[in-house]
C-alpha cells in the first residue's frame, strides 16, 4: 500500500521533518518542546540517531512503556524456572504479567519449575497500614512447605513496598539463614522507580550480583570447566529463541553452560562466572551483569545478533574469533550447513516481500537487531524507535539504519498513529497495545515482543519462521477486504 | 536439520525433533542441577493427596494463581463505557500498559487509556503536577469528551486527593472549568477488578447527578418511564449488551445503558482506527437520574453504585449474571413489571426454543459434575444454569467472592436437589482448586484461559467461560445473557461433553464401538 512515497533521500528527510512538525502541533507548548527532542531523522555519518532517550515519559500522552517491576519480574527474573518469583504487593501486577511473555521452559510446573504461575502476597489494606514484612516471612514458609523443590525465591517489589517502608532485605536474609542458605533475593523494582522497564532490568541485574554471585562464594562447582564454555546472556527464550540459538553454538563446538534467563536455572546463573565468554543478545537488559562479570571474574563478553542469516553469519564468526581454530572451523561448518536452508527460505519469500517498507517500535534490542533479518528478505526499515532505549542503543542503531530513517523514542499513541498514517508502511512491527490500532487501519502487523504467539525467530531455524510470518502478515488476503467494494 | 523452507516447522513441532530433544536432555543433565526424576514424581504425587490439600488450605499469606485482578482494571472497563471517554489512571505508568495489554489480549481490540506517569519525585511530592500536565496533554491530543480519572495503588498509598487535584488542574487551565472529569479512588489493595468497576460507575453517576464535585447544581429528578441498565464487569460485554438492547427493543422498553463499551471493543477493520465508538452519551448519563429504576445485571459489580442510585429516589434491582431459563425469566419479568411492558411474543418464543433445546439435550448433561471458578456473579449464573440442566456444580470458587456471595451460593444450592453435594469457596485461588480437582474429581471445569493449567495437571477438561480468555478467539462477541445467550452456553456445554465422549471412544478396535455417529 505504499502510495506516493517520496523518491529521493532528500524528499524523505523533508517529509519526515514536516511530519514531526505536524505531530508536535497537537501538544501544549511545554509538551511539544519536550517531545521534539525524541523525534528525528537519522543522518548518515552521525554518531547517534539525534534523539534524547531514557527520560521520563510525559503524563497523559499514552506512552507505550511499562515499569521497573515489568523489567525485573517480567523480563529478567521471571523466566528463571526453578525459582519462585513472588509478586509482592497487590494482586494486579502479577496477574497481568502471568505467563504472558512466552518464556518457554521445560519442567513440571508447580513441582520443580514455576515460570507460568502467579505467586503473590495479594496485599490488602491492612498490609499497607501495618506493613507486609510479617506476611512475607510467613509466605516464604508456606512456599517452602508446599513447593519443596524450589531452588530459590525472589521478592519482586510492587509500588507500595518502597512507599510503606518494608524491609524485604531483612526478611530475605533471615529466611535464607533459617532455610540453610536457601537463595532468597529481594528486588527493589517498585514500578514508580525510574522512567521505564529499563531500570527494572538494571535493578534485577544488580540483585543477581548482590544476592546470587556474592552469596555463592565457596560453593563447589558442579562441572569441570572446558576452554569452550560460554553463557548465553539476554535471551528470554520467547517462543524458544534461546534454544534455536543454543543449538548453533553447540554445533560449532562450544559448550553452553548457562542461559540467561530463558529456560534458565539458579545453577546456571551460579556457573556463569566460570564461563570463558559471555555472549550477549539483549544488551539493554543484561549489559550490567555482563560488565560486572568482566570486571570481577574476568569473563569477556561479546554482543551478537541471531536475527537473519547475514547477522547470524557475522555473529558466529565474531563469537568464534574469541576461540581457537577448532571453533572457527566449527563456525564455518555451521554457516555452510545452514546455507542451503537459508537460500531456500530467501528464494521462497524474498520475491513476495521485496521492497516492502516496515516501521518498528519495540523494546530492548529489537528496534535495531531485527533490521538485518528484514533486509535479508529485501525489505526496508523506514522508521524505528525504542520503548526504553538509552543513548548507547541509539548509537548502536546507526550501524543498522539507513540515511533518512524516521526515529521516534518513547513514541506516544498519537504520534505512532500519525506516522503510520502518513508513511503508509507495508508492515508495522510493535506490541499488543499497538497491533489492533494498525490492523483497523488496514496495515499488516506483527507483534515483535511475543512474536505474535509464533517463533522462535532467533537462529537459522527461527529465520524460516520469521520469513513465513512476515509473508503471511503482509500477503494475507484479508487486507484486500478492508474497504467495502461499494465504498468510495 | 529439522527446519525446512517448504514446510516451516512451528515451535510446537520444531522442538520435538531429535536434535532439540537431545539438546534439552544435555542441558538438564549437565547444567541444571536437576533433582532426581524420582523425587519430582514423588512430590508430584504428594501434591495430589488429601494431606497436601490440608496444608494448601491452611495457607494464610501466600496466594497462588488467583482468579481476580485489581481495582484499576475494572476502573478502566467502566470508563470505556462512556462516549468518547479516555480513562486516565493516576499513578505509575506500567499499570496502564498492563491494563491495555490485558484487555487487548481478551477482546483482540485496541484499548485506549492514559497514565499520569508518576515516578520517584511524585512519590515524594505527590502527583499534582502529573495530573495538571497529564490532563492538559490528554485533552489536547486525543480530544475526548470526558476524561475519567481513577488511581493505582501508588497514588493511593501516598494519599493523592483526586478531587482537589482535578480542581487545581482546572484552575491551572489544563481543561476547561466545565469539562467533565469524573473520578474515583480505586486502590488495588482493596477488593478486585469488580470493585474498581463499581467505584468508577458510582463516581461517574455521582458526577453527573450530584453536582459535578460541587461545580454545578445537583440535578433535580423528574421521573420518567425509562429504566437504566448496568452490565457490570463482563468479558462477554460485546455480545451481551447488544442482546440486552435487542430484548429491550423487542419489548418496547425505553432504556439507558449506563456503561456500554460494546462498540469501542468491537470496531470494524475498514481502514480507519476509531479511538472512540459508541458508548453511553454524557447527556444520557446525566438524564439517567430521571429513570424509574436501575437494573444491575451483576450485583457484586454494583454494590456501591446501586445505593447511590437509590438515594436519588429510583428503585434498584440487581441480579447475579443470569444465565439460562429461570434467570432470564426473572430478569425479564422484573423489567416487565417495572416498565409495564409485556414480555414480547418474540422473546416468549425464544424462551420456548431454549426450553426445547434443553429438552433435546439434557440427557447428556444430567448428573454431570462441574467445577466452576470466576467472578462471583458469573459463578452464580453458571451454577444456576447447571442446576436447571440437571447437572451438579459441585465446586464453585471465586477468589473475589465474600461472605454475602457464600450465603447466596448456599441458598442456590439448597434450592435444587442437584445442589445437594455442591460447595462454594470464597476467597480461594486456583492452587486450592487444583487440590480440589484431585481429591474431589469432576467431569468438567469451567473457567478462564488460566484453567488450561488445571486441565493439564489434573486431566479435567476445561470449558472456557469467563475473563480473560486469551487463547480462544471471539467468544466475547457471543451473548451469554437472554434466552439466546442461554442457548450459546448450552451449546458450549454440550460440545465439550460430545468432544470428550468422542475423544474417549476414538481408539480403533478398543473403544470405537461407542464412537457413535448419532448422539
Amino acid at each position: 500500500m505504499s502510495l506516493a512515497q517520496p523518491e529521493s533521500i532528500e524528499d524523505i528527510k523533508a517529509r519526515n521533518k514536516a511530519l514531526i512538525k505536524e505531530v508536535l502541533e497537537v501538544y501544549p507548548e511545554k509538551t511539544a518542546k519536550r517531545r521534539a527532542k525524541h523525534l528525528n531523522t537519522f543522518e548518515d555519518g552521525k554518531p547517534d540517531c539525534g534523539v534524547k532517550s531514557n527520560i521520563k515519559s510525559i503524563p497523559g500522552v499514552m506512552t507505550i512503556r511499562g515499569c521497573a517491576y515489568a523489567g525485573s519480574k517480567g523480563v529478567v527474573w521471571g523466566p528463571i524456572k526453578d525459582m519462585i518469583h513472588i509478586s509482592h504487593g497487590p494482586v494486579g501486577c502479577g496477574q497481568y504479567s502471568w505467563a504472558s511473555r512466552r518464556n518457554y521452559y521445560i519442567g513440571t510446573t508447580g513441582i520443580d519449575t514455576f515460570v507460568t504461575m502467579q505467586f503473590t502476597s495479594d496485599f490488602q489494606e491492612k498490609d499497607i497500614v501495618f506493613g507486609g514484612d510479617k506476611k512475607l516471612a510467613k509466605l516464604i514458609d508456606e512456599i517452602q512447605e508446599l513447593f519443596p523443590l524450589n531452588k530459590g525465591i525472589s521478592v519482586q517489589s510492587e509500588c507500595p513496598i518502597g512507599l510503606i517502608g518494608d524491609d524485604i532485605e531483612a526478611v530475605s536474609k533471615a529466611k535464607t539463614k533459617e532455610y540453610n542458605g536457601h537463595t532468597i533475593v529481594p528486588v527493589r523494582c517498585e514500578g514508580f522507580r525510574g522512567v521505564s522497564q529499563s531500570l527494572g532490568h538494571h535493578l534485577a541485574n544488580d540483585a543477581i550480583r548482590d544476592w546470587v554471585f556474592d552469596k555463592m562464594e565457596g560453593k563447589p562447582a558442579l562441572f569441570e570447566a572446558t576452554p569452550y564454555d560460554v553463557a548465553i546472556i539476554g535471551d528470554y527464550n520467547i517462543g524458544g529463541d534461546a534454544w534455536s540459538s543454543r543449538i548453533l553454538l553447540e554445533e560449532m563446538g562450544l559448550r553452553v553452560v548457562a542461559q540467561w534467563s530463558g529456560d534458565g536455572t539458579i545453577a546456571e546463573l551460579e556457573a556463569t562466572p566460570r564461563a570463558k565468554l559471555n555472549v550477549l543478545h539483549c544488551y539493554r537488559s543484561m549489559n550490567y551483569i555482563s560488565r560486572h562479570m568482566e570486571e570481577k571474574y574476568g569473563v569477556p563478553w561479546v554482543e551478537y545478533n541471531f536475527f537473519g542469516p547475514s547477522k547470524i553469519e557475522e555473529s558466529l564468526r565474531k563469537i568464534a574469533s574469541h576461540f581457537d581454530d577448532k571453533i572457527k572451523e566449527g563456525a564455518e561448518r555451521v554457516i555452510a550447513k545452514y546455507r542451503p536452508l537459508m537460500d531456500a527460505v530467501i528464494a521462497k519469500y524474498r520475491p513476495r516481500l521485496e521492497g516492502k517498507k516496515v516501521m518498528l517500535f519495540v523494546g530492548g534490542l529489537r528496534p535495531r537487531h531485527v533490521i538485518g533479518a528484514y533486509e535479508d528478505l529485501g525489505m526496508e526499515i523506514v522508521g524505528t524507535g525504542y520503548e526504553f532505549g538509552h543513548n548507547d542503543d541509539y548509537q548502536r542503531t546507526t550501524h543498522y539504519v539507513k540515511d533518512g530513517t524516521l526515529i521516534y523514542d518513547d513514541v506516544t499513541g498519537y504520534e505512532f498513529e500519525k506516522f503510520v498514517e502518513k508513511i503508509q508502511p507495508d508492515l508495522v512491527g510493535s506490541g499488543i497495545k499497538e497491533k489492533y490500532v494498525f490492523q483497523k487501519m488496514g496495515v499488516p502487523f506483527r507483534q515483535m515482543h511475543s512474536w505474535d504467539y509464533s517463533g522462535p525467530y532467533h537462529g537459522y531455524d527461527g529465520f524460516a519462521i520469521f520469513a513465513r510470518d512476515m509473508d503471511m502478515a503482509i500477503n494475507s488476503p484479508v487486507w484486500k477486504f478492508a474497504k467495502a467494494p461499494w465504498a468510495a | 536439520m529439522p527446519q525446512n523452507a517448504e514446510n516451516v516447522l512451528d515451535h510446537f513441532n520444531l522442538f520435538r525433533q531429535p536434535e532439540y530433544i537431545e539438546l534439552f536432555e544435555r542441558k538438564k543433565k549437565e547444567f541444571e542441577n536437576h533433582v532426581a526424576d524420582s523425587e519430582v514424581e514423588r512430590v508430584k504425587d504428594w501434591a495430589k493427596t488429601k494431606e497436601y490439600q490440608e496444608k494448601n488450605f491452611a495457607r494464610e499469606a501466600l496466594t497462588v494463581n488467583p482468579a481476580k485482578a485489581c481495582q484499576p482494571l475494572g476502573a478502566v472497563f467502566a470508563s470505556l463505557g462512556f462516549e468518547s471517554t479516555i480513562p486516565f489512571v493516576h499513578g505509575s505508568q506500567g499499570c496502564v500498559a498492563y491494563y491495555r495489554s490485558h484487555f487487548s489480549r481478551h477482546f483482540k481490540e485496541p484499548t485506549s487509556c492514559v497514565s499520569s506517569s508518576m515516578t520517584e519525585d511524585a512519590a515524594v511530592f505527590g502527583g499534582l503536577n502529573n495530573m495538571i500536565d497529564g490532563l492538559a496533554n490528554t485533552y489536547n491530543m486525543y480530544k475526548p469528551k470526558m476524561i475519567s480519572v481513577s488511581t493505582t495503588c501508588m497514588a493511593e498509598v501516598i494519599g493523592d486527593d483526586l478531587n482537589a487535584f482535578i480542581k487545581t488542574s482546572k484552575d491551572k487551565g489544563s481543561v476547561p472549568m466545565e469539562y467533565d472529569v469524573p473520578f474515583a479512588h480505586t486502590p488495588a489493595f482493596v477488593g478486585s477488578h469488580v470493585t474498581g468497576y463499581d467505584n468508577v460507575m458510582k463516581g461517574i453517576v455521582d458526577h453527573f447527578w450530584n453536582g459535578k464535585a460541587g461545580t454545578a447544581p445537583k440535578l433535580e429528578r423528574v421521573p420518567n418511564e425509562k429504566i437504566n441498565f448496568i452490565g457490570g464487569f463482563d468479558g462477554y460485554v460485546v455480545g451481551n449488551i447488544r442482546e440486552v438492547k435487542r430484548m429491550f427493543d423487542s419489548m418496547g422498553v425505553e432504556y439507558t445503558i449506563l456503561g456500554d463499551p460494546s462498540d469501542v471493543w468491537d470496531t470494524p477493520t475498514d481502514g480507519e482506527f476509531r479511538m472512540y465508538d459508541g458508548g453511553t452519551t454524557l447527556e444520557d448519563a446525566a438524564n439517567a437520574i430521571h429513570a424509574k429504576a436501575t437494573f444491575s445485571m451483576q450485583h457484586f459489580s454494583t454494590e456501591k453504585t446501586l445505593p447511590l442510585i437509590a438515594a436519588s429516589g429510583q428503585d434498584t434491582y440487581s441480579f447475579h449474571h443470569p444465565i439460562g431459563v429461570r434467570g432470564t425469566d426473572e430478569f425479564l419479568m422484573k423489567v416487565s413489571e417495572v416498565t409495564g411492558k409485556p414480555i414480547s411474543k418474540e422473546l416468549t418464543k425464544e424462551r420456548g426454543r431454549l426450553v426445547d433445546a434443553i429438552a433435546d439435550s439434557s440427557a447428556h448433561l444430567h448428573g454431570k459434575r462441574y467445577a466452576i471458578y470466576g467472578d462471583p456473579d458469573l459463578c452464580y449464573g453458571l451454577a444456576a444454569f447447571l442446576l436447571e440442566l440437571g447437572a451438579e456444580p459441585v465446586t464453585v470458587l471465586a477468589s473475589n467472592g465474600g461472605k454475602l456471595w457464600e450465603e447466596k451460593m448456599n441458598e442456590l444450592f439448597a434450592s435444587s436437589p442437584f445442589g445437594k453435594n455442591c460447595k462454594c469457596y470464597p476467597g480461594k485461588d486456583l492452587w486450592h482448586m487444583r487440590s480440589l480437582l484431585f481429591t474431589e474429581p469432576v467431569d468438567f471445569l469451567i473457567g478462564n484461559t488460566y484453567g488450561k493449567y488445571l486441565e493439564r495437571d489434573t486431566g479435567t477438561p476445561l470449558l472456557r467461560i469467563g475473563f480473560p480468555i486469551f487463547d480462544r478467539h471471539h467468544y466475547h462477541r457471543y451473548p451469554v445473557w437472554g434466552y439466546q445467550g442461554g442457548l450459546n452456553v448450552l451449546v458450549w456445554l454440550l460440545d465439550k461433553v460430545f468432544e470428550e465422549t468422542d475423544r474417549n471412544t476414538i481408539v480403533p478396535a478398543k473403544s470405537d464401538y461407542s464412537f457413535d455417529i448419532i448422539r
